[in-house]
């Protein structure tokens, strides 16, 4: 069975401007162990998903339709009590700043150990092995001498693997990393992808990556889902996504990647700016910035899966010129 | 700042014309002006001054012919203990208010509670002290409207707080000198709350699954408590120094009344004593304020131990 199952969640924010649809039909699966890669511009609705999901999305924004399964039992109708239950224990998340996601005043093991009291009556010198053990994991030299130290006084890289040994201090089922490299170095990247990576792998445990960066799920993710104005506008396996992708923004992505084999040439840009998302175009949202576009692109769209179990959601996706 | 209070003070008047009886001849007047030390040049005063502070002596009284630090250190406790508890006041009422109105900031009821704060900042003290008195001991007969009341000497302070009668006399003008601190403390805390609840760390707290009361109460608090704890500790020196006008209203023996009768009187050495106290107090609670910080925040700690 699934660890997870999302189906058309629909989450606004409810401004004085008028509605934002942040989120607005997302649907995707996880399974035990897999790895999503959840890619998308600022502002796409991705890191509200991952909010969505924890059930901490603050007002105005209100999860207004859809479901979210998690191991069978729907997160939308529970009870706060019961979700701040699951938060930590089963369901960890990690944020895009290291610098910012540790309380500046409290100690390290002060942040470790109440993660682990929160959920488990245990006495604090267990949980302190355990926070201890935990630094050692994610691969703090010293953990004794981290425990005792303030965040201030870690890089950006070790503050990273901190946050991540907090969210498997439980040992969730499911992690969402919010752009947890983004703020770091491109050698620390690498290893905050490596540490995450290998615990999923040991735990089992199901992550979702969320990143606007391409080359980083490439090679971390089984599945990638491309969100774009609050939708998912193409999913599927990593390597058709990379290699054949079919929806032109998932197209316009991939070849704004430097790389390699195309030096000398002019980096492609996606043409326009990010929708606003107070006043979107009926229909596809990408229609004004997209080579493709026609009148077609008006109506609604609907999903179109292939054999594999992806999908896009275009009138004119790349790969099917034969058909149109 | 001894030169500045000693020469400003020696500018307002002569007290000569103030303390002698109208009647006196010029002999007798002589007299007096020699036995005050008046009849030498203001520097060679000055000189004799700085000499006394250095074996703790600011001079005598003119009018009471006391020791001028006997005096004040006399009507301090009285100061103390209203600026203390008033302070404390500003602190319990204050930060619940604030983190309410920052945590519900769209309820009906925070901004009540932000507009009785503008109220706080902008009635004149002297006004509300009259009102209250009005309200309280007037019309309702409820408080005593002057007064310190009996005291009592428990852990060997005497103090109106230890007795039912001194504390009915010390709450109007507690609150009364506290009001404005009252609304600072709330617009502190509600702009933190306000601020600091959109940061990750707060975010990421959730996410762990605490309970929201630890999240606010240790994750939110003591991050808040910061600007709130620099602020508390400039006023409480405010609050003594210039609880001047409550003190007249209330009549209060402290130090604030004492002020406002040696200024009245032109009764120089008290004033001066007075204003160095309080330079001594502003000095002694700004190093208390630095030693807060260090505790509350790790980050200006110079040298951490485990590192």
């Amino acid at each position: 069975m699934s660890v997870l199952s999302v189906s058309g969640l629909k989450t606004h924010f409810f401004t004085r401007d008028g509605v934002v649809r942040a989120v607005d039909g997302v649907d995707f699966e996880l399974d035990r162990g897999e790895v999503l890669g959840l890619v998308g511009e600022s502002g796409s609705g991705k890191s509200v998903t991952g909010f969505s999901l924890l059930g901490l999305v603050d007002p105005p924004g209100k999860v207004v339709e859809g479901n979210i399964l998690f191991c069978g039992q729907d997160l939308t109708t529970a009870s706060q009590q019961h979700m701040q239950e699951l938060r930590g224990s089963r369901i960890a998340m990690i944020f895009q700043d290291p610098m910012m996601t540790l309380n500046p005043v409290l100690r390290i093991d002060t942040q470790m150990i109440e993660a682990i009291l929160a959920h488990e009556k245990l006495p604090r010198k267990v949980a302190w092995t355990r926070a201890r053990d935990g630094l050692a994991q994610v691969g703090i030299p010293s953990p004794e001498q981290r425990l005792r130290a303030y965040p201030h006084q870690l890089s950006g890289g070790m503050r990273q693997r901190v946050a991540i040994a907090i969210a498997f201090l439980n040992n969730p089922d499911l992690l969402i990393a919010d752009e947890p490299t983004t703020a770091l170095d491109v050698t620390i990247q690498a290893q905050i992808v490596h540490v995450a990576q290998t615990l999923c792998r040991e735990r089992g445990t199901a992550l979702i990556w969320i990143t606007h960066d391409l080359a980083v799920v490439a090679g971390l993710a089984d599945r990638i889902a491309v969100m774009y104005a609050g939708r998912i506008v193409e999913a599927g396996a990593t390597d058709q996504i990379i290699d054949h992708p079919r929806h032109p923004y998932t197209v316009g992505l991939l070849g704004s990647v430097p790389s390699a084999n195309r030096r000398g040439q002019r980096l492609a840009q996606i043409p326009g700016m990010t929708p606003n998302m107070l006043s979107l175009p009926n229909g596809c949202a990408f229609q004004e910035r997209c080579t493709r576009g026609d009148e077609l692109c008006r109506g609604d769209v609907d999903a179109t899966f292939d054999e594999a179990g992806g999908y896009v959601r275009c009138f004119h996706p790349h790969g099917s010129e034969a058909g149109a | 700042m001894s030169l500045i209070v000693f020469f400003g003070v020696n500018v307002i008047g002569d007290p000569v014309d103030m303390l002698i009886n109208p009647e006196a001849d010029q002999a007798e007047i002589e007299r007096t002006i020699r036995a005050l030390g008046l009849d030498k040049p203001i520097h060679e005063q000055y000189l004799y001054f700085l000499k006394g502070i250095g074996s703790g002596d600011f001079g005598k009284s003119f009018i009471f012919g006391e020791p001028a630090l006997k005096l004040i250190l006399h009507h301090m406790p009285a100061t103390i203990e209203l600026a203390l508890v008033s302070l404390i006041m500003a602190i319990i009422l204050g930060i619940p208010l604030g983190l309410y109105a920052g945590l519900f900031p769209e309820r009906r009821s925070s901004r009540l509670i932000m507009a009785g704060s503008i109220l706080g900042f902008s009635l004149p003290t002297f006004w509300v002290g009259l009102m209250m008195i009005m309200l309280f001991a007037v019309h309702l007969g409820w408080l005593p409207s002057t007064g310190r009341g009996d005291t009592a000497v428990f852990l060997g302070i005497e103090s109106s707080l230890w007795t039912r009668d001194g504390l009915s006399h010390l709450f109007m003008p507690a609150l009364n000198l506290a009001l404005t601190n009252i609304s600072l403390v709330i617009r502190l805390t509600r702009a933190g709350v306000r601020e600091a609840m959109h940061q990750d760390y707060i975010k990421f707290a959730r996410a762990k699954g605490l309970h929201p009361r630890r999240v606010i109460g240790v994750h939110l608090m003591k991050n808040i408590l910061i600007p709130i704890i620099t602020v508390l500790g400039l006023e409480f020196g405010s609050l003594m120094a210039f609880s001047v006008v409550t003190e007249s209203i209330f009549a209060w023996p402290g130090m604030g009344k004492l002020l406002i009768d040696s200024l009245l009187q032109l009764d120089r050495p008290v004033v001066v004593a007075y204003l160095m106290i309080i330079v001594l107090f502003f000095v002694v609670i700004n190093l208390v304020v630095d030693i807060l910080y260090s505790v509350l925040d790790p980050r200006v700690r110079l040298k951490d131990q485990g590192s």
